[in-house]
């Protein structure tokens, strides 16, 4: 039972890491209706650089940050006026080949810049286990994925709040749902798309950072991107809660089924059928699984907005 | 029955005119050497056959599109080009031909974007959502919901609007519309698509809207009885190019705009 819930815990705050991934990608659909697939090519770009800076200049964590942060922010404000401005009003399938450019166009710079080897970040968080946990509780929790998890939630709460209690939520919605509409009644959109990529550079670099300390900075940071898909299919594109739930169900259940599906489905397989087969790498695969049941079941997501179409 | 329903108000001066507007489309003329001008509290139509450039002449006025010549001058400021966010700055609303509402939200949500430019408080400190920015958000709520008492929608406000009956969706947009308390409001065919008692309820509104409120309204119909009944005076316009101008009166009896609505004997 111990192990059982070592396992889950551990799943949770991995999940809670997807979440942080899965709220850049959300930020950006609800102001736009568009999947930003350039999102994980934020994150790299964010994480590389805040590791270029550190190494060029031997800035601290606390110098890095800021300056990284305003790159970030620059890069939100150069999105908006170079490509989505020429971009309004145009179908939403162009706003997405508008991003698949910029995802190559960011990866490309990002090496260019900052080199292409691997590089280690350091963050300062040991990933070892919290001592009195193991004490008390005899359960191995590490200290990283514990703070990361805090980070990633402290960071939802605020964004939810940001977006469901004010009126820049609305304008949000009113702006992915029309922009000419929303242009007449005097949204401005091209604040509201400068505010929300900045926001979205801004969860790329926390992103980064976490993901980047954890596996070192490197090109494969971009397929980060790939695991926030299946949570945001659970959660629902459009909501910053339907991020953190889906992250959690995904990260928890990836692991549980990692642990004890191979056992049991090979046990099974044994005494019915007479199959001998080792199952293996199950958590490769499983949240993209889930994720296509869901497409199946509930389309639109946990919390996402149902779509009415009249005929 | 043309002007039963002025009694309240007076019509002003020139508030809007536009001046020798052109734009076309690649080789396609939408509208040639276009200019007319709007009273201050007039109802003002725009007639015309299918493809007239009725609505392209809306979308001029404001800045969906850039003519290429001419000017429009409103309220004492002239532009050779509008843009939507300026218009609306400067108070002038619309609705669309093909209902242009937020579907996903609820019709209280819409009209509530429609106050987007009447909130001052700034847009990040609207985060903490306490002290004045509480305020604010309730009384543009109260003004928001006179004008649902107003259109008598008051049962649908919670309603995602994407369920509503085309009628009600045609009657949310003009609300939203409203809701930015304008003071010049452009209509495109606001009772397309209804049948005889939503359109009596439309008028009604329109009406009601122009006499309260003293708003000035240009709007787009298709149907002549309704434009006869409503509108202070009439531009007829047909492939581009204006045909007539006056009152309805003066329009009904126009041998051109006879001509370009019932054809002529070759």
């Amino acid at each position: 039972m111990q192990f059982f819930f070592e396992v889950l815990i551990g799943g949770l705050l991995a999940g809670v890491m997807y979440s942080l991934v899965a709220l850049g990608f959300v930020l950006i659909y609800k102001a736009s209706g568009v999947f930003n697939f350039a999102q994980g090519a934020m994150v790299f770009l964010a994480a590389l650089t805040f590791v270029g800076l550190q190494e060029k200049f031997g800035l601290p964590l606390w110098g890095a940050f800021p300056l990284t942060l305003g790159v970030m922010v620059l890069l939100g404000i150069g999105i908006e006026r170079v490509v989505l401005r020429p971009l309004v009003n145009q179908p939403q399938i162009t706003l997405f080949m508008a991003t698949i450019g910029l995802a190559f166009f960011l990866e490309g710079v990002a090496q260019l810049v900052w080199g292409t080897e691997v590089r280690r970040l350091d963050l300062g968080l040991q990933d070892e286990p919290i001592e009195s946990v193991m004490e008390r509780f005899n359960l191995l929790i590490s200290k990283f994925d514990l703070v990361a998890a805090l980070v990633a939630g402290l960071l939802v709460a605020v964004l939810a709040v940001f977006f469901n209690k004010t009126r820049i939520g609305r304008a949000l919605r009113a702006v992915a749902d029309d922009h000419q509409a929303a242009l007449a009644v005097g949204i401005p959109l091209k604040q509201i798309w400068a505010i929300v990529w900045s926001v979205a550079g801004f969860v790329a670099l926390v992103a980064g950072l976490l993901w980047g300390a954890r596996n070192g900075v490197q090109f494969a940071l971009t397929f980060v991107a790939l695991k926030a898909l299946p949570v945001l299919i659970l959660g629902g594109f459009e909501s910053v809660l339907g991020a953190i739930v889906g992250g959690l169900i995904i990260g928890a259940s990836e692991k549980l089924a990692e642990v004890y599906l191979p056992s049991l489905m090979s046990d099974f397989l044994l005494k019915h059928y007479d199959i001998s087969i080792n199952l293996a790498g199950i958590e490769g695969w499983f949240a993209y699984m889930l994720a296509l049941v869901f497409l199946l079941v509930r389309p639109e997501g946990l919390f996402g907005e149902r779509h009415i179409d009249r005929v | 029955m043309e002007h039963e329903h002025n009694t309240g108000r007076r019509i002003g001066g020139t508030f809007l005119s536009v001046e020798n507007i052109s734009l076309a489309f690649g080789g396609v003329k939408a509208l040639t050497d276009i200019s007319f001008d709007v009273r201050e509290h007039e109802i003002r139509a725009i007639i015309g056959p299918n493809g007239a450039g009725k609505s392209s002449m809306l979308n001029c006025i404001n800045g969906v599109y850039r003519p290429q010549q001419g000017t429009i001058r409103f309220d004492g400021q002239a532009f050779q080009q509008m843009d939507p966010h300026k218009a609306a700055s400067m108070g002038i609303a619309r609705t669309f031909q093909n209902i242009a509402l937020f579907k996903g939200m609820s019709v209280l949500d819409n009209m509530m974007t429609g106050r987007s430019l009447k909130m001052h408080t700034n847009l990040f400190l609207q985060a903490l959502y306490v002290g004045p920015n509480r305020r604010e958000e309730l009384e543009h709520r109260q003004k928001v919901e006179h004008i649902i008492d107003f259109l008598q929608i008051e049962s649908v406000r919670k309603t995602p609007v994407g369920r509503l009956p085309y009628g009600v969706q045609k009657r949310v947009e003009l609300g939203r519309a409203l809701a930015a308390e304008p003071r010049l409001l452009l209509l495109d065919e606001p009772m397309a698509g209804m049948n005889i008692e939503e359109k009596q309820d439309m008028c009604r509104f329109i009406l009601d809207v122009n006499d309260e409120f003293g708003t000035t309204i240009v709007l787009i119909e298709h149907d002549m009885g309704v434009v006869m009944d409503v509108s202070d005076r009439v531009v007829v316009l047909d492939y581009g190019k204006k045909i007539g101008d006056g009152t309805p009166a003066e329009v009904r009896a126009n041998q051109a705009v006879i001509d370009a609505y019932l054809g002529v004997a070759h």
